[in-house]
């Protein structure tokens, strides 16, 4: 930190913003390894991709932008990446889940597409 | 260094270890593939956020460009990996 120093609300709101952001990081990962299923787990990881990249997305456009170069918008375009790939992610991940316990014949819900798991001997009617 | 960043900074660093530490161990345990795989999607972010607070603490924008990178080889990773699981192979 050889630039300029900080103001004091500038100081504590970084500090407040980042330290809330890595612990939500924690809590979502803690939910990660504690939680029971499967299908609980998947939820404890959006925590992380949302409240905790967009707090700590904030610390870091407020700190650059306070260093005396104009407003530093870069680390919006993380936040904004995570915020668009994260859900596809999560759904592959889901179905995933869904065909694998399919497969071994767990009691899940049916697949509602229609190009899988459509019974083979009955032949569509094409005229 | 201002001493409430000082003390704020390696903190929050410590917990992101700790948090990536949770999620080692649900990636080496996890009963089915896709928890793992789970398991390592969440990994990238949390390196990705502490890629962004270690960019805070030495003042650097240099570290910008390598969390963008983890987040991108993160999210296709993680992809690749689930279509692997579900379709049994990558690209179709």
């Amino acid at each position: 930190m050889t630039e300029q120093p900080l103001a004091l609300w500038a100081e504590i709101t970084i500090a407040a913003l980042v330290l809330l952001g890595a612990t939500i990081a924690l809590i979502g990962s803690l939910g990660l390894l504690r939680l029971k299923d499967y299908y609980e787990r998947v939820h404890a990881p959006s925590m992380i991709a949302t409240m905790g990249c967009w707090s700590i997305m904030h610390a870091t456009v407020l700190f650059f932008s306070l260093q005396g170069h104009g407003f530093a918008a870069y680390p919006l375009l993380i936040a904004v990446f995570v915020a668009i790939t994260v859900p596809v992610t999560n759904i592959f991940l889901m179905r995933t889940a869904l065909f694998r316990a399919r497969r071994a014949g767990q009691n899940v819900p049916a697949s509602v597409s229609q190009t899988v798991s459509k019974p083979v001997d009955t032949p569509a009617d094409h005229s | 260094m201002n001493p409430i960043l000082a003390w704020a900074l390696p903190l929050a660093l410590a917990l992101l270890a700790l948090a990536m530490l949770l999620t080692l161990v649900r990636l080496l345990k996890g009963p089915t593939a896709q928890d793992r795989v789970l398991a390592l999607d969440c990994m990238y972010l949390n390196g990705m956020l502490l890629m962004l607070v270690l960019g805070i603490q030495y003042g650097s924008s240099n570290y910008f460009e390598a969390a963008l990178l983890v987040a991108l080889f993160g999210f296709v990773g993680s992809t690749a990996m689930a279509k692997f699981l579900l379709r049994g192979e990558v690209i179709e």
